[in-house]
């Protein structure tokens, strides 16, 4: 997917970028109010992270400018002000959702996904393992006209493995993608959710193999 | 919050008690003079029937043949008569010779003649008021020195007297209270301004710092200007703060951002287990204080607008409604079912801002609480007058003997190691409850299976 950062803090800006990266996403990123339009006015987004305390100017005036122009691209904002003061007016802008920094990347990617679901998915969140079709949008598994609805960590953990078919996962990183920092888990807790999935995968031709002592891996034959 | 107020006299009062004092002061003038001026007038008319009698005597003298005649007038007496019942007592003497009359009589001396001397004396034992007059005659060749002394006793004069004082305590005493109903009227009419000006500033809403713009008198423009100046720095020290902890909130959270977003990617690159580890702890620890930071703010936050609070009408259905919609991606993210049961729209009178703030640290706590794939209900409703919010959720519960200490500040329960929290969450529900007038109770289900919050807020009428 493609993402419009706009945030001016140098440091925090590189790392959500490089997190975009990692899984995967393309992201532009623009430090003030007249790089952002500019970028905007140039390229079509997915979707668009939006600070709000910026140098040359508030990013609610970007906001309202946006729903002027009757640009449908969703917008995610920032903020770091006191989540009393400051999420009130951003919803009524227009924003689609906020997230109060610092934040967790899972929750992000959530409302991210949330979102994207509520304006109705592009068709390139599919993706097409074996005789599995994956919709990571909608959160199901296809297989020959027969859909399920995967659960919030089912969807999550499949999602790992399959941005990377036949790459080994070992069970600690699937551990962090699955459970918030403060959950207290077991790496056993993983062999669950893969335990489902391989019911949902049964008789596939994706199949969800055990790498003995180092993890697991998609396989597509 | 309010201090007690040092107070000490009263304007009212002072001023009152400061002009009955001089109306009692000129009461009492008025009293004297009017007395005195009565015993004056009295004294003299006395003095001029007197004056007038001791002459009528004089005059009948004369010189008949070498023989000094005198033939005392009835009317010389009778005139006496018409002033009261007071008794008369004359004296004639040629020289030093007694004549007629009533010889124990006191003289006072020989008084020149045209010149008739008048005295107040004691005579038998009563004061009398007494006329000495003189005439010369030439009889055989001789100057004589006729001298007529006419007195009446005072009593007519004295009751006359009392009466006229009576008169005038009388005038006295209504002029003092009138001059009293006068002075509390006027006391009431100066302090009138100051008591517009404290109800008008009492009335205002507690967001309302504008300048009094009401014309006040001269007195009272300092007073007045003092009082504008200080709500304009109080308006600028309050909206100083609000500006604070939303600085501050940005201050501390967009770094914290950094590092957390930083530490997360690092964790996704590294492979080795002890690595990992310490990075795991590092983030915790990240979302450890800003959880802590966020709740100490909002709780400022809190605080700052329960002493404004700023009430409209607001439905706790669609705001509960709202939350949950929100706080849905957060809860998904657990496989924790979040169900909202609000079907009727509850108006109550709060702040909007406070009321999500509560109804959010109440959600957060049920999905941080919630065992994965558990449910948390929330329900508003109404019921004996009352709006009812209630949340449960299907974790642990509370623990029994924990229930009363919860809502204070940095409390926890003493079940939720290895959760992050901050204590706060409960302190600033439990605040936000009261600065609307409802209660907070805390209850587990009955089946022991996760804990209920509910707020009870007052409905308006």
């Amino acid at each position: 997917m493609r993402f419009l950062l706009v945030e001016d803090n140098e440091q925090l800006a590189r790392a959500i970028l490089d997190r975009l990266s990692i899984e995967g996403h393309v992201v532009d990123h623009a430090p003030c109010l007249e790089e952002a339009t500019a970028f905007k006015d140039t390229t079509s987004y997915d979707l668009i992270l939006l600070d709000i305390m910026l140098p040359d100017g508030d990013g609610r005036t970007f906001l309202e400018q946006h729903r002027r122009k009757a640009d449908a691209t969703p917008v995610i904002v920032l903020t770091a002000r006191s989540e009393v003061s400051d999420r009130v007016g951003v919803l009524d802008l227009g924003a689609d959702d906020y997230i109060t920094k610092p934040f967790d990347f899972s929750e992000l990617q959530a409302r991210c996904r949330a979102v994207l679901r509520r304006r109705g998915g592009a068709a390139r969140n599919q993706l097409t393992l074996g005789d599995v079709l994956f919709d990571s949008l909608a959160g199901t598994l296809s297989v020959s006209g027969k859909t399920v609805h995967l659960r919030n960590r089912e969807l999550r953990l499949f999602e790992v493995l399959a941005g990377a078919p036949e790459q080994i996962f070992s069970k600690s990183k699937l551990v962090d993608r699955l459970f918030s920092y403060d959950d207290d888990v077991s790496e056993n807790a993983i062999e669950v959710y893969v335990g489902r999935l391989r019911r949902h995968l049964a008789g596939t031709r994706a199949q969800i193999v055990t790498v003995r002592g180092l993890g697991y891996r998609l396989s597509v034959s | 919050m309010t201090a007690a107020i040092n107070k000490r006299g009263s304007i009212l009062r002072q001023l009152t008690l400061l002009l009955l004092a001089g109306a009692a002061i000129l009461a009492v003038i008025l009293f004297f003079v009017v007395q005195g001026f009565a015993r004056q007038l009295a004294e003299e008319s006395q003095d001029n029937i007197l004056n007038a009698s001791v002459t009528a005597i004089l005059d009948t003298a004369a010189v008949q043949q070498g023989e000094l005649t005198l033939d005392l007038p009835y009317s010389a007496f009778s005139m006496l008569g018409n002033l009261s019942d007071d008794r008369v007592f004359y004296a004639v003497y040629s020289d030093d010779t007694f004549l007629t009359g009533y010889d124990d009589l006191p003289q006072i001396g020989t008084p020149p003649p045209e010149r008739p001397l008048f005295q107040t004396v004691p005579y038998q034992g009563e004061d009398i008021r007494l006329i000495s007059a003189a005439r010369r005659l030439v009889s055989n060749g001789r100057l004589v020195t006729l001298t007529a002394t006419v007195a009446q006793t005072r009593n007519g004069q004295i009751a006359t007297l009392n009466r006229i004082s009576q008169n005038a305590a009388a005038l006295g005493l209504g002029f003092f209270l009138l001059t009293a109903l006068m002075a509390y009227l006027a006391a009431r009419s100066a302090i009138g301004p100051l008591q517009r000006l404290a109800a008008s500033v009492s009335r205002r809403g507690p967001q309302d710092l504008r300048p009094v713009a009401a014309p006040v008198p001269a007195e009272m423009v300092p007073l007045v200007g003092s009082l504008n100046n200080f709500m304009d720095r109080l308006k600028t020290s309050l909206s100083r703060s609000e500006d604070f902890i939303a600085e501050a909130a940005h201050r501390i959270r967009t770094p914290l951002a950094t590092v957390r977003t930083h530490a997360e990617n690092t964790l996704h690159r590294v492979e080795r287990d002890e690595n990992r580890a310490s990075l795991r702890e590092m983030i915790r620890a990240i979302d450890d204080s800003s959880r802590a930071a966020g709740q100490l703010l909002d709780h400022a936050m809190v605080t700052f607008r329960t002493d404004h609070l700023e009430e409209e009408e607001i439905d706790l259905s669609a705001l509960a409604r709202d939350m949950v919609h929100r706080l849905g991606p957060l809860a998904d993210l657990r496989d924790i079912a979040m169900i909202c049961d609000a079907p009727e729209p509850v108006l109550i009178n709060g702040d909007p801002i406070l009321l999500q703030n509560a109804l959010r640290n109440l959600l957060d706590n049920a999905i941080k609480y919630s065992p994965t794939e558990g449910g948390i209900e929330v329900t508003v409703s109404t019921l004996d007058g009352q709006a009812i919010v209630m949340v449960c959720d299907s974790g642990a519960g509370f623990p029994a003997g924990d229930i009363a200490d919860l809502t204070k500040r940095f409390a926890r329960g003493s079940n939720v190691d290895g959760i992050v929290g901050s204590g706060l969450g409960l302190t600033i529900v439990d605040e936000v409850t009261r600065a609307h007038n409802g209660t907070l109770s805390i209850t587990n289900t009955p089946k022991g299976a996760g804990g209920c919050v509910t707020l009870a807020l007052p409905l308006p009428f």
